[in-house]
């Protein structure tokens, strides 16, 4: 835990421009069961509530993390996360 | 003095207005189709049932989609506090219906559905016989529905869902009923009382109502003559509650917008004005048209603990963050109304109520919420004298020095 919340990201080093994809997170509530892969893949964008029903970022997902962000939404054993364009995903 | 456009006509008392006295009364609807939308649009009409989205919107964005499309007239009043919607169809049911022909018309939909609360037996009894007096043409697209008694049933995807397959339950957007609804068409889904308005501004424009509309409020709580009030857009909440015989010096503060609406300091309520762009303005919901003042000798941190306890009970069950973030804040308001929260319970309080809107498939969580984050601000006295037992406001005596 304490390793993967040392990635928590902070912002881009200064003097760097970071790209942002177009893409955002968005998770079917109704499916979600609260099993907490996503925010151990990316806990950048996501955190668990006392619950352990994640809390997502509604940010677009910066380019330097798409691939961690796809590997979230392929590990979900619920099929529950998405990732999808501009006002699709919630 | 008094101003009524929807609930013109007849006394209310006399029961449904029929198809004859409505049609020499109103005379026929002069705008239709996109002409109809475009009036909307001009009118600023924002949506009666609660959530205020643009009406002139709505129905272009079902309007623009292809294949046969439906209406869906939202009669399924699930918030307690408010009748305005089954006083509507009680009384003015060709209203109603003009309003859902003209959305037909204006969306390309061939069919529609009356979605009507199942607890509300008068104004189904009043639809229905309304119905048998409109012609073939309009009856044979026209049906109706009857939603299941529960404060979720309104919801748009829950009533799609429950005509769809009989399940009043929210489902996961997208797609919204716009894109797909009932039977996968996209679905206009219309409070009653929104469409009632377009009829009205299908015979006088959308400058007239953007002028000298009028909405429906349901006054409530402890007023001498609670009930519903048609006024005009704009008129100061004072006056609503002075109408229906409340006196402002009893009341503590008011709910604005139904349950899921918020708490309002009554010093800060009494100017805001009953229209829902102005009201957001002011950083208040119009919601539903709920105004319920609370009295000076009732403790609003109990109010909201029954409040919340309630809308827990009507979650759909269906996403973890609104079972078990709601049942949490209900639980941990009912400790705080008896004096018996533990350490970090208002802290707690402040941060659920942050975290959970946004995180259902509808909007049930982001009510309740809501309403906890105005009540927190609005009873912050009220809420540290019950966590460090002190009692509140309401716990003084009222009569000082009796012997």
């Amino acid at each position: 835990m304490s390793e993967l919340s040392a990635r928590r990201w902070q912002g881009p080093p200064d003097g760097t421009r970071v790209g942002t994809s177009r893409l955002s997170l968005g998770v079917d509530r109704i499916r979600c069961d609260g099993r907490g892969y996503c925010a151990e893949l990316l806990p950048e964008m996501i955190r668990l509530d006392d619950w352990g029903y994640p809390i997502v970022s509604s940010d677009r997902v910066p380019d330097h993390l798409l691939d961690h962000a796809r590997r979230a939404v392929a590990t979900c054993p619920l099929l529950a996360m998405r990732l999808a364009g501009d006002g699709r995903s919630r | 003095m008094s101003f009524t456009s929807l609930l013109d006509g007849p006394d209310l008392r006399g029961g449904a207005e029929p198809a004859t006295r409505h049609v020499a009364r109103l005379g026929p609807s002069l705008l239709s189709g996109s002409e109809l939308i475009d009036a909307l649009d001009q009118s600023d009409l924002r949506g009666r049932g609660g959530a205020g989205f643009p009406v002139g919107r709505k129905w272009r964005s079902v309007a623009g989609r292809q294949g046969p499309r439906v209406v869906i007239a939202n009669g399924a009043e699930g918030e307690p506090l408010s009748f305005k919607d089954r006083l509507l169809m009680q009384a003015r049911p060709h209203l109603v219906l003009d309003g859902a022909v003209l959305a037909a018309g204006a969306v390309a939909a061939d069919q529609i559905v009356l979605y009507i609360g199942r607890e509300h037996s008068a104004a189904a009894a009043a639809m229905l016989h309304a119905l048998a007096e409109r012609p073939a043409t309009e009856r044979g697209r026209i049906r109706i529905s009857r939603a299941p008694v529960a404060y979720i049933s309104g919801e748009e995807t829950a009533a799609v869902q429950f005509i769809n397959r009989g399940v009043a339950l929210p489902t996961r957007v997208p797609p919204r009923p716009f894109e797909a609804g009932v039977r996968g068409r996209p679905t206009l889904v219309q409070n009653v009382e929104s469409l009632a308005v377009a009829a009205l501004i299908a015979r006088h424009g959308g400058a007239w109502y953007r002028s000298s509309g009028s909405l429906l409020v349901t006054v409530t709580g402890t007023v001498v003559r609670p009930g519903v009030i048609e006024t005009r857009l704009g008129t100061p909440v004072a006056e609503v509650v002075e109408r229906a015989g409340g006196r402002p010096g009893s009341i503590q503060a008011l709910l604005l917008g139904g349950y899921f609406g918020g708490w309002v300091a009554a010093d800060d309520a009494w100017d805001l004005p009953l229209h829902p762009v102005r009201l957001r303005a002011a950083g208040h919901s119009l919601g539903c048209g709920v105004v319920a003042p609370l009295p000076v000798d009732r403790c609003g941190v109990a109010e909201t603990a029954r409040i919340v306890s309630y809308l827990a009970s009507q979650s759909a069950g269906q996403c973890g963050p609104c079972v078990l973030g709601l049942g949490a804040i209900a639980e941990t308001l009912r400790r705080l109304a008896m004096g018996l929260s533990r350490p970090d319970d208002l802290a707690r309080l402040d941060r659920w109520s942050a975290e959970l809107p946004g995180r259902g498939a509808c909007r049930h969580p982001d009510g309740g919420a809501g309403l906890v984050h105005s009540a927190l601000s609005v009873f912050a006295e009220d809420f540290a004298g019950h966590h460090e037992r002190r009692g509140c406001t309401a716990a003084r005596p009222l009569t000082a020095g009796v012997a």
